[in-house]
C-alpha cells in the first residue's frame, strides 16, 4: 500500500472527550453569538448603497480620497485598499443610493474624483448600486435559504436514518454555520451574498462528512448488536473506522480551497476564506460534535420514557 | 450490483463523444458544415466574467394609474367647465366643483368608470374623491409593466447591444442584462427616459402680465427642491398662475460655449397632441449650422390633428415638450399638412441619436427607477477568468498528485475520473446553456476537491475489505457495493443545499449552485461506474490477481 495516514485498527475513544468538545464548541459558539450582537459587518448586498471599485493610474493618498468622498455628504463612507500593493485600486462605498437614472450617486463621486485627482486619472472597474428595498429583501431571502436548507436536510436524514441522527446532524450544522460566520465576523470580514453561498456550501459539505460517519454507525449497529456493544462504543468504532476517509477528504478539499484563497483574486477571497474556516470546523464537528449529540438525544428521550413509565406505574 | 466493463466503456465513449461535440464550439472555431447539424452554443459566461451591466428596474406603475385618472378627469372637464382636479396619494383623485354642480358631477362620475371613495363640502365647494375599480387598477399596472418591457427591449435593440436579456421579475420589476457594453451611462439614459412627447401652446398673453422668471426665482429661493422638479414647482405656483396653465423650463444651449440655461415658460397645461402618433424619428443635419435635429413623422391621425392645430393657432407659439422640458417653441407660421415636424434644440450628435431612438421606440407608460445596478469592466472579468483557471489548475495538480501518491494506480484511476468530471461539467454547462460565473468557477474548484471524495470512500472501504482477508476481486465488489449507499446519502444532502441556493440566489451565486450541482452528479457517475469499470478491466487482464495497487 503506497501511503497510510491513519494506521488500520486505530480505535480512539472519541466520545470520552465529549465534555471537552462541548466546552470547546460551547465557547466558540457563545463568542460567535456575542460577536453578532456587537454588530455584523454587512456588505452592500444587504445594506444597500453604492460601491465603486476604482483603479488609479498613480498612487493616491487614502485620506485624500476619503476626504474627497466624505465632502460629498453621501452618508457613511467606507474606503478600502483593494488588490495587491501598488495596484492603486480602491473600494469606495457610500450609504446613499439614488434611483434616478441620470446624475446618480456614482456620477457624483466620479465627478468629484475627476475634479480632485484629474480627469482620466482613474478607471472604474466595477460599480454596484443596491437600493435599500432590495438590500432588506436579500437579507430576508438569505436567512430563509439557510433555514429551508436545514429543514430539507432534517427531513431527508430523519427519513433515511433515525430521528435522533437528524437532530444530531442539524445541530452540528447550526454549530458549523454559526461558528464560521462568527469567525468571519471577528475577522471583520464583510457579510455578503457570497458569504451565504459559502455557508450553504459548508452546510452541504459538513453534512457529507457527518453522513459518512452516521452511515457507518448504522451499519455497525446491525453488525455489532449481538456482540452487546452499547451505542457509544459503536460510535467510537465507527468514527475511528471512517477517520481516514474524513481526514483525507478534508485534506484534498482544503488543498483546492487554499488554491482558491491564494490564487483566486480579491473578489473571491471572502468566499474562499469562509469555506476554509467552515471545512475545518465541519470536519471537527462530524468527529467530535455530531455523534455525541445523537447519543445525548437518545439518552434524554430514554430517560423521559422511563420517567413516564414510572409515573404510570 | 455487477458491472460489465465493456458496456460501461461503451456508455462512457458515447458520453465523451457527446461532450466533445458540445465543448468544441467554446474553444475553437467550428467548420461550416458543423453549423445547422451539430450544436454551436458556447459556454455562457456570466456578466461578472465577460463584463457588462446588470440592472433591476422598478416600473412605477402607480403613475400609469394616475395618468389614467387625469385623463378621465379631463373628459369630465369637457362637460363640467369649472371642475378642478388634484391627484392624491394612493392612486386617488380629488374632483372639486361649485356646490350647485355636485349633482352633475355625481351623475357623470360613473360615465368615466370611476368609483367614489369619499365626498366633502367646504366653503361652497363640493369635493369628491374617486379612484378606479381594483380590477382596472391591476389591469393598468400589468399593462404598464408589459409595455415598459416591450419599450425597453425596442430601445435596446435599436441601440445595438449583442445578446441583451430583458426579463420581467415579479409583478413590477424588469431585469436588464447587457453583456460587454462599453458605455453603460448612455444605455441607462436610453432605458430610463420616459420619452413623453407633447405639443403644448405657449400662453404668451399671460406671459406678458405675469413674469414667470421672477415668480420661479422667488419660489426657488424658499424651496430649492422646486428648482429641478416641475411637479413641485407647479404645486407651489398654484394660485399665482391661471389654473389651466403650468410653468416648465425651456432648455437653451449657447452655441459657442455649450452652456445650458433653463428659462421658465408659461404653457397651457393640456397637450394638443402627444407622441403616440409618431411613426418614425430620424436624425438629420441642419445645413445652416451643421447641427443635428430630429425629424419626426406622424401617422395619418396625428398628421390630420397636427394640420388642424397648426391651422387654428397660426401666429401663436407651439412648445415641443419632452419629459416636461421644453426643447423649442417656434411660432406657427402656417398650417402644416403632411404630419412632419422637427425637434431642434442645439443637440449634440449623441443626444440627437438617443432622442431619435426613444421617440421611435415609444414612450414608457410609467417612469422607471433603478433598484439595483452593477457594472463590471471587461478587464476585471478577464482577470477573474485567468485567476479562476489558475486556481483550478493548481488545485487540480495538487489533488491529482496527492491521490497518486496515496493510492498508487487506483489513485491514477481516480485522477482519470477527475478529468472526466471536468470535461462533463463544461459539456453540461454548454449543452444546457447554464451561466458560468466567478462563484461558478469556485464551484468547479470545489468540485475537484469533493469529486475525489467518492473515490476516497470507495478506496478506503476496499482497503478495509482487503485487511479483512478478502481477495482483490471480492474486496472490490464489497467495497463498491457498500460505498454506493454512503455516497448516495452524502451527496443527496449536498444536492439539497445546492438546490436551495439555486432557488434563492441571484446572478453570480446562482452560477455557483449550478456548477456545484453538476459537479455532484458527474462525480457520482464517474466514481460509481467509471472507476469501477476500469478496476474490473485491470483485474480481468491479469491472470491471477493476488494484489492490487490501492
Amino acid at each position: 500500500m503506497p501511503l497510510e495516514f491513519i494506521k488500520p485498527g486505530t480505535l480512539v475513544r472519541f466520545l470520552n472527550y465529549r465534555k471537552f468538545a462541548y466546552l470547546f464548541s460551547g465557547t466558540l459558539f457563545t463568542i460567535s453569538i456575542i460577536s453578532f450582537f456587537f454588530g455584523i459587518n454587512f456588505g452592500i448586498d444587504f445594506l444597500g448603497g453604492t460601491e465603486l471599485h476604482i483603479k488609479f493610474n498613480k498612487p493616491v493618498r487614502i485620506h485624500k480620497l476619503r476626504k474627497t468622498v466624505e465632502s460629498l455628504k453621501l452618508g457613511d463612507v467606507v474606503i478600502q485598499r483593494f488588490g495587491e500593493m501598488g495596484s492603486n485600486a480602491y473600494l469606495v462605498r457610500v450609504e446613499k443610493t439614488s434611483s434616478k437614472l441620470k446624475g446618480g450617486v456614482s456620477d457624483v463621486i466620479k465627478g468629484a474624483l475627476a475634479k480632485r485627482f484629474g480627469e482620466g486619472s482613474f478607471k472604474i472597474i466595477r460599480e454596484e448600486t443596491i437600493g435599500p428595498k432590495v438590500g432588506s429583501e436579500l437579507r430576508k431571502k438569505g436567512i430563509e435559504a439557510i433555514i429551508f436548507a436545514l429543514i430539507g436536510i432534517l427531513i431527508y436524514i430523519a427519513f433515511r436514518f433515525e430521528f435522533s441522527f437528524a437532530v444530531g446532524a442539524v445541530l452540528a450544522l447550526v454549530h458549523d454555520v454559526t461558528i464560521t460566520a462568527g469567525t468571519m465576523n471577528l475577522m471583520h470580514r464583510e457579510f455578503t451574498l457570497d458569504t451565504i453561498a459559502a455557508l450553504l456550501t459548508i452546510v452541504g459539505y459538513s453534512l457529507n462528512d457527518t453522513i459518512v460517519v452516521f452511515d457507518r454507525i448504522r451499519e455497525n449497529m446491525r453488525k455489532l448488536k449481538e456482540k452487546s456493544k452499547n451505542l457509544s462504543e459503536i460510535m467510537d468504532i465507527s468514527i475511528s473506522e471512517t477517520l481516514s476517509r474524513t481526514v483525507l477528504t478534508s485534506f484534498t478539499t482544503l488543498l483546492v480551497v487554499l488554491a482558491l484563497l491564494v490564487l483566486g483574486g480579491d473578489i473571491i477571497r471572502n468566499f474562499a476564506l469562509a469555506l476554509f474556516i467552515g471545512i475545518i470546523i465541519g470536519t471537527y464537528s462530524s468527529i467530535f460534535v455530531a455523534s455525541p449529540l445523537v447519543l445525548a438525544w437518545e439518552n434524554y428521550t430514554k430517560k423521559r420514557t422511563k420517567k413516564k413509565a414510572r409515573a404510570r406505574a | 450490483m455487477k458491472i460489465n466493463p465493456k458496456t460501461q466503456f461503451l456508455i462512457l465513449g458515447i458520453l465523451l463523444l457527446l461532450s466533445f461535440i458540445f465543448i468544441l464550439p467554446s474553444f475553437s472555431g467550428v467548420p461550416s458544415w458543423w453549423k445547422g447539424v451539430l450544436p454551436g452554443q458556447k459556454v455562457n459566461l456570466g456578466l461578472d466574467l465577460r463584463g457588462g451591466m446588470y440592472l433591476v428596474l422598478e416600473v412605477e406603475a402607480d403613475k400609469a394609474v394616475e395618468t389614467t385618472l387625469e385623463n378621465r378627469a379631463q373628459r369630465l372637464k369637457s362637460d363640467i367647465a369649472d371642475l378642478k382636479s388634484t391627484i392624491l396619494p394612493g392612486m386617488k383623485i380629488a374632483l372639486t366643483v361649485p356646490l350647485e354642480k355636485s349633482d352633475l358631477l355625481k351623475a357623470k362620475i360613473s360615465d368615466v368608470k370611476m368609483k367614489v371613495v369619499d365626498t366633502k363640502i367646504k366653503d361652497g365647494q363640493f369635493t369628491l374623491i374617486a379612484t378606479l375599480s381594483e380590477k382596472e387598477i391591476s389591469e393598468i399596472k400589468n399593462n404598464a409593466v408589459t409595455q415598459s418591457l416591450e419599450t425597453i427591449r425596442n430601445r435596446i435593440d435599436q441601440f445595438g447591444v449583442a445578446e441583451p436579456s430583458i426579463q420581467r421579475q415579479g409583478t413590477d420589476r424588469v431585469v436588464v442584462q447587457l453583456p460587454g457594453i462599453k458605455n453603460p451611462q448612455q444605455a441607462i439614459n436610453l432605458i430610463g427616459r420616459t420619452a413623453r412627447l407633447e405639443f403644448k401652446l405657449v400662453d404668451d398673453e399671460n406671459m406678458k402680465k405675469i413674469n414667470p422668471q421672477k415668480l420661479v426665482e422667488d419660489i426657488v429661493k424658499e424651496n430649492p427642491k422646486a428648482k429641478d422638479d416641475p411637479v413641485i414647482l407647479n404645486k407651489l405656483l398654484a394660485g399665482k398662475i391661471p389654473s389651466d396653465d403650468e410653468v416648465l423650463y425651456q432648455r437653451s444651449v449657447d452655441r459657442d460655449t455649450g452652456y445650458v440655461t433653463k428659462i421658465p415658460i408659461l404653457l397651457k397645461k393640456t397637450p394638443l397632441l402627444t407622441g403616440d402618433t409618431i411613426t418614425d424619428a430620424r436624425v438629420r443635419e441642419d445645413y445652416q449650422f451643421h447641427e443635428p435635429y430630429v425629424a419626426i413623422e406622424l401617422n395619418s391621425d396625428g398628421a390630420h390633428l397636427f394640420a388642424e392645430i397648426t391651422g387654428e393657432y397660426v401666429g401663436k407659439r407651439l412648445a415641443i415638450v419632452l419629459d416636461n422640458t421644453v426643447y423649442s417653441a417656434p411660432v406657427i407660421r402656417e398650417r402644416i399638412p403632411g404630419g412632419r415636424a422637427q425637434i431642434t434644440g442645439n443637440f449634440t450628435w449623441d443626444e440627437a441619436r438617443e432622442l431619435a431612438i426613444v421617440l421611435r421606440a415609444g414612450a414608457l407608460p410609467a417612469p422607471v427607477k433603478i433598484l439595483q445596478k452593477w457594472t463590471v469592466g471587461p478587464s476585471l472579468g478577464e482577470d477573474s477568468i485567468h485567476r479562476g483557471i489558475w486556481a483550478i489548475i493548481v488545485g487540480g495538480v495538487l489533488v491529482v498528485g496527492f491521490m497518486w501518491l496515496y493510492y498508487g494506480i487506483s489513485g491514477l484511476i481516480a485522477d482519470l475520473a477527475l478529468m472526466l468530471n471536468l470535461i462533463f461539467m463544461v459539456a453540461i454547462l454548454a449543452a444546457f446553456q447554464a451561466t458560468l460565473t466567478l462563484p461558478g468557477l469556485a464551484g468547479v474548484v470545489l468540485t475537484i476537491g469533493m469529486a475525489v471524495d467518492a473515490n476516497i470512500i470507495i478506496f478506503e472501504r476496499i482497503r478495509e475489505e482487503l485487511r479483512n482477508g478478502k481477495t482483490p476481486r471480492a474486496a472490490i465488489d464489497a467495497g463498491y457495493s457498500r460505498a454506493v449507499i454512503t455516497i448516495l446519502d452524502a451527496n443527496v444532502t449536498t444536492l439539497i443545499a445546492a438546490l436551495v441556493l439555486f432557488q434563492f440566489g441571484s446572478g453570480p451565486v446562482k452560477g455557483f449552485a449550478v456548477t456545484l450541482s453538476i459537479g455532484i452528479i458527474t462525480s457520482m457517475y464517474t466514481a460509481i461506474f467509471v472507476t469501477r469499470a476500469v478496476q474490473e478491466f485491470i483485474l480481468e487482464k491479469r491472470a491471477s490477481p493476488q494484489t492490487i495497487s490501492i
